[in-house]
Parts: structure tokens; sequence; C-alpha cells
């Protein structure tokens, strides 16, 4: 620019500058950041309630007999806070379920990434993306309605509210997560690997077992680990098919409730806002939010350690 | 001599490994089948138990005592009011969020931390979402158990959806896009919402529908905050006959949603209520479907289509 032509600026040294512009732009940097700080207001939300109404809790109960107490009867006027019913419900239908979708979440997984052809895999990714959105009262209706009489006939014994069902009908519903993260994770491995192992004379398995699944571990462990969250925190499933009698026991086969279950059973009541009956699902709320916070950073750690960098 | 048996071992072996591949494809179809069965199964229930019940009068009756004249009335049209309120909260927010990641964000400590916070939201359990709902919402903010509070407690939980799908539609437009409009003197703003917006829109409605669906069958939360099972009444009309001819009233009242009218029907031990149960169940899993395949329909012709 001509230095003489600058003097007739308004103003000098701002070519195109206008303060009108630059305050709506300000303005809305700011609105955008205000939304995005919104998400870090939502998880201090979280926290700041449940601990607020979980600290009025343990005024009224020792941690130490929330945390070994055996028996949990908020409600009963003989009330008992032990926790590890309800634990103990949590952890054995995540298990059942567990069982069930990471094994055959990870054989699909590998079978669609390195063996099933183009035209099976564009069918039936979505197709699993489907089974993920169904909504999951379905799958309790499903589990309580159909699944249930099935195990009847192979267990004569089993009652009609148990955890083997709701476990297994969960871990159905648990798949498509961890196949899909599952082979995501496989298939950013790059393909000079395979080739690689291919040109030494392995198999396809081999190939996916011996190469392709160590390389992929850290995304394979998270894929693993959101399956883990999902069964921990699944609510209607166990609420429906499981029962929601609080039961400290480590069979499958028996009625029990699980920490998600239990604070549906109360929600469903008419507890008064501020009672220790209204805390306890706060208490429990944050047992659960502790859960899988674990399971996450454990997650978070195995990624870390074994990530591989291409 | 020695030679031919070396052969003749690793043509064994070779036969034992490429059994084993053959194995394993076997089982991988069979794992494909059992989720793929299970999903015939858990739809064929639904049909056969729920078809018969899907008439007319299903969808224009109140709940009532007796089964076969029980109805979804009150439950779809609290679900269609309690998605609005979730869809305008939830919508901008998210956008909003997922622009300021892309677009505005330096590389700081700051940014880190709210994208770990987003991706760590996306794990919470629902029903967490729920207790926060019901003590924040329904007691602290005064908003008791009303279409509000649940809109708003369903917009939190997709909220993570919506801004991630926001992220990765905005990450695929190429950085020649900005390059040209910045070259043309548009502001940040500009280049955004004249060109970065409108390209990523079809992924982003994705993201959006992928997250009502969601929400439209979550139960968990709404229990928590204290919905009723029972609701005879519809909320009040959001147009009015005088002036200003809309009214938001129907932002408190008491509301029911599908899937807790499901989950009360399910819970009765009547068996004709599960009958009731089975085809709310049918016209929710349509419902999430339909939005699920559009969805993917949405993307699949995106990633046809573009091609920059």
């Amino acid at each position: 620019m001509a230095v003489g032509s600058r003097t007739k600026l308004k103003h000098p040294g701002k070519l195109g500058y206008s303060f009108t512009r630059h305050l709506r732009e300000r303005f809305i940097e700011l609105l955008l950041f205000l939304a995005a700080l919104f998400s870090v207001g939502i998880t201090i939300a979280i926290v700041v309630m449940l601990v607020k109404e979980s600290l009025i809790f343990f005024q009224h109960v020792s941690i130490w007999e929330f945390l070994t107490g055996t028996q949990w009867t908020p409600l009963f006027d003989d009330a008992k806070y032990g926790i590890l019913p309800l634990l103990s419900g949590t952890l054995v239908s995540s298990m059942v379920a567990l069982l069930v979708a990471i094994p055959l979440g990870t054989i699909i997984a590998i079978y669609l990434s390195e063996f099933a052809p183009f035209s099976v895999r564009e069918v039936a990714k979505p197709f699993l993306e489907l089974l993920g959105g169904v909504p999951t009262i379905v799958y309790g209706y499903f589990a309580l309605l159909f699944v249930t009489p099935i195990l009847q006939i192979i267990f004569p014994e089993l009652p009609g509210f148990n955890l083997l069902s709701a476990g297994l009908v969960m871990g159905i519903m648990i798949i498509p997560y961890v196949s899909s993260l599952t082979e995501d994770a496989m298939r950013a491995v790059p393909m000079n690997l395979r080739e690689g192992s291919y040109a030494m004379g392995a198999t396809r398995l081999q190939t996916a077992v011996r190469v392709v699944m160590p390389a992929a571990f850290s995304g394979i462990a998270a894929a693993y680990i959101l399956g883990i969250s999902r069964a921990v925190g699944e609510t209607m499933v166990v609420a429906i098919a499981a029962g929601m009698q609080p039961n400290f026991t480590w069979n499958p086969m028996e009625p029990a409730a699980t920490i998600t279950a239990y604070i549906v059973q109360v929600s469903l009541g008419d507890l008064p806002h501020g009672s220790v009956g209204y805390q306890t699902i706060f208490a429990a709320g944050l047992t659960l939010l502790l859960l899988t916070l674990v399971f996450n950073i454990i997650g978070h750690l195995l990624r870390k350690y074994y990530r591989e960098i291409y | 001599m020695k030679t031919e048996k070396n052969i003749k071992e690793i043509r064994r072996m070779i036969a034992r490994h490429k059994r084993w591949d053959l194995i394993f494809l076997v089982t991988g179809i069979f794992a494909l089948m059992i989720a793929v069965l299970t999903f015939v199964a858990l739809f064929a229930q639904m049909v056969i138990d729920g078809m018969p019940r899907l008439t007319w009068d299903f969808f224009i009756s109140f709940p009532s005592r007796h089964p076969e004249s029980a109805g979804i009335l009150s439950a779809w049209v609290g679900t269609t009011l309690v998605m609005l309120v979730t869809a305008f909260s939830a919508v901008p927010l998210g956008i909003g969020a997922g622009i300021y990641l892309e677009e505005y964000a330096a590389k700081n400590i700051f940014t880190e931390i709210i994208e770990i916070n987003v991706t760590n939201l996306a794990g919470v359990p629902s029903i967490i979402y729920g207790l926060l709902a019901l003590g924040l919402f329904v007691y602290q903010l005064g908003f008791g158990q009303s279409i509000l509070a649940a809109g708003l407690a369903l917009a939190l939980l997709i909220l993570p959806i919506v801004i991630v799908a926001t992220r990765e539609a905005i990450r695929s437009i190429p950085v020649t896009i900005r390059e040209g409009a910045y070259a043309l003197g548009a502001t940040k703003w500009q280049t955004v919402s004249d060109h970065i917006l409108p390209y990523s829109s079809a992924g982003i409605l994705t993201g959006v529908i992928i997250g009502l669906a969601r929400a439209i069958g979550e139960t968990a939360p709404i229990i928590t905050i204290g919905a009723l099972t029972f609701i005879a009444f519809l909320p009040p009309s959001p147009v009015k006959s005088e002036f200003p001819f809309i009214s938001f009233e129907w932002l408190e009242a008491p509301f029911t949603v599908m899937p807790i009218q499901m989950f009360n029907w399910v819970s009765r031990p009547e068996e004709e209520f599960q009958f009731n149960a089975a085809a709310a169940g049918l016209i929710l899993v349509v419902m999430t479907l339909t939005m699920n395949g559009l969805a993917i329909y949405l993307r699949y012709r995106m990633r046809k289509n573009i091609k920059w």
C-alpha cells in the first residue's frame, strides 16, 4: 500500500477495522465459549449435588456401616444401610453381561474387521448400530417375558426375577458398543503390519490375534471399559427383570437389586424431600459414579501405557 | 528322506492353521447371528403381543385401570413436549460448544479439560443425570416434577452426543475452505456461519437425530425426577385463542412419557397390561429405529456425495 494513502484513512494502521464488527465477533466468541464451559458446569453440578446430599446422609450413617453392612433396608422401621447387597447385585449382573458382551463383541469385531467381505460389513455395521439404539426398557421387557421363560425351561427352579436373564440381555445390548469400538481400533492399525504378517505366511486368524489385536490394544481396552461402564450403570433391564429386592448374593440365579434398581424403586415411591430415604439415593448414586470413575481411570491408564503410535 | 518328512509336516501345519481360520470364520458369523437373531426375537415378541392392541383408540385414550380401554394419549403428548424442550436446549448449546472447541479454542490446558470432560460425561450412567435433575431442577430451582425438568435432564444427557457429532462434522471440512473465506476478508464468525455451519449441517443433523432417539427411549432419569405414571389429562395447550396466542404453561405441567407408561404396564401383574406394554414398546422401537435409520442413511449419503 502506498504510504500517502494511509493518512486519508479514518483509523490509521487499521485497514478495514470496524469497532462494531469487532465487538460482535468477541460477543459471539464469548457465547460459544460459555456453551463449551457449560459442559464443565454439568460435571461440577453432578459432583456437588451427589456429594452434598451424601454428606448429610453420612451424618446419620457411618461410612464404615455403609461400606461393610450386609443389609440394605433403608425404608424399613429398623433401617440398615449396608451397600454390599446393592454392590453384589450390580457386580453379578455386570459380570454376566460382560461374559456375553466381551467375547461375542470381540469375535464380531475381528470377523468384521479382518474376515468379512466389504458387502457384509456395509450391512452389519449399521445393523449393529440400530441394535444399540433400541430403548433399554424394551430390552427389559424382552428379558422378563421372553428370556426368563426360556431359561426356566432349562433351569426349572429359576425364579421369575433373576440376575441371570437381566445380565444376559444386558450383554446382548452392550455387544454393539464393544464390537464397533473394537472394530474401529483394529481397522486403524496400518495395512502394512498385516501385509508383513501375511508375507511371513500367517493366516488371517494368526494375523488378527497376534498382530492386529496387540497393535490395537489401547483402543480395544477403551471399548471394554465403555462396555463395563454401560453394564454397571444400566438401569431399566435390571429394574424390570432382576426384581428390586436387595439381596446379598453372588449367585446369578437369584433375584437381587442393583444400585440403579434401588434408585428407581425409591423414585417410584413418594419419599419426602430431605428425608434420609431421599438422601440414600444420592449416596447410592455417588457410589455408582465412583465405580464408573474407577473403571474409566483404569481405561485411561491402560490406553496411556499401551498406546502404539505409527 | 528328511526333507520330505519336513515338507509333510509343514503341509500338515498349514492345513491345521487353515482349519482354524475356517473355524473362526464360522464362529464369527455365528456370533453375528446371535446378535441378529436376538433382535429378530425381540421385534417378533413385540409384534405378536402388541400388534392386536395397536388400534386408533390406543393412541387417543388415556391410561385406565381396564387394560382393554387404556391408551397412550398422555404418554405420546408428553414425549413430544419433553422432546421439544430437550431439542431446544441441547441443540444450540451442543453446536455452540462444538464450534468453540473446533474453531475458536486455543490449544491449552483449559481446552483440554473441556475435551476430557465431554468424553467423560458421555460415560456417566443416565440415572446419575436423573439424580442431578432431581436435586437441581426439581428442588433447587423449583421446577417441580414438570415437563421442563424432564426435558432439561434429557438435554444434559444428550449434550455430549451433539457436541461430539458437531466436532466430527466440522473437522471433516478441509482447511482450504477457511483459508478461502479469510482470504476474501471474512471474519471468523462470517466464515463459521456462512461456510463451516452449512457444510457440516448434515453431519450435525445426524448427531442431533441420534441424540433425540436416545432421549426418547430413556426411562431412568425421568423416573428419578419423579414423573407420575398415571396421568389421565393433557398438559395445557401451547396455543391460545387470545393474545399472545402462545402459552408456556405446559412447561410446568405434570406429565408422563412413552417409556414410563410402558414401565408402568410391565410392572403390573395382570397379563393384559403386558400386551399394552408390548404395543407401547413396539411404537418406541419403531420410532427409535426410524430415527437411527434416518441418521445412518444421512451419513451414508453424505459420505457418497461430498468429495472435497
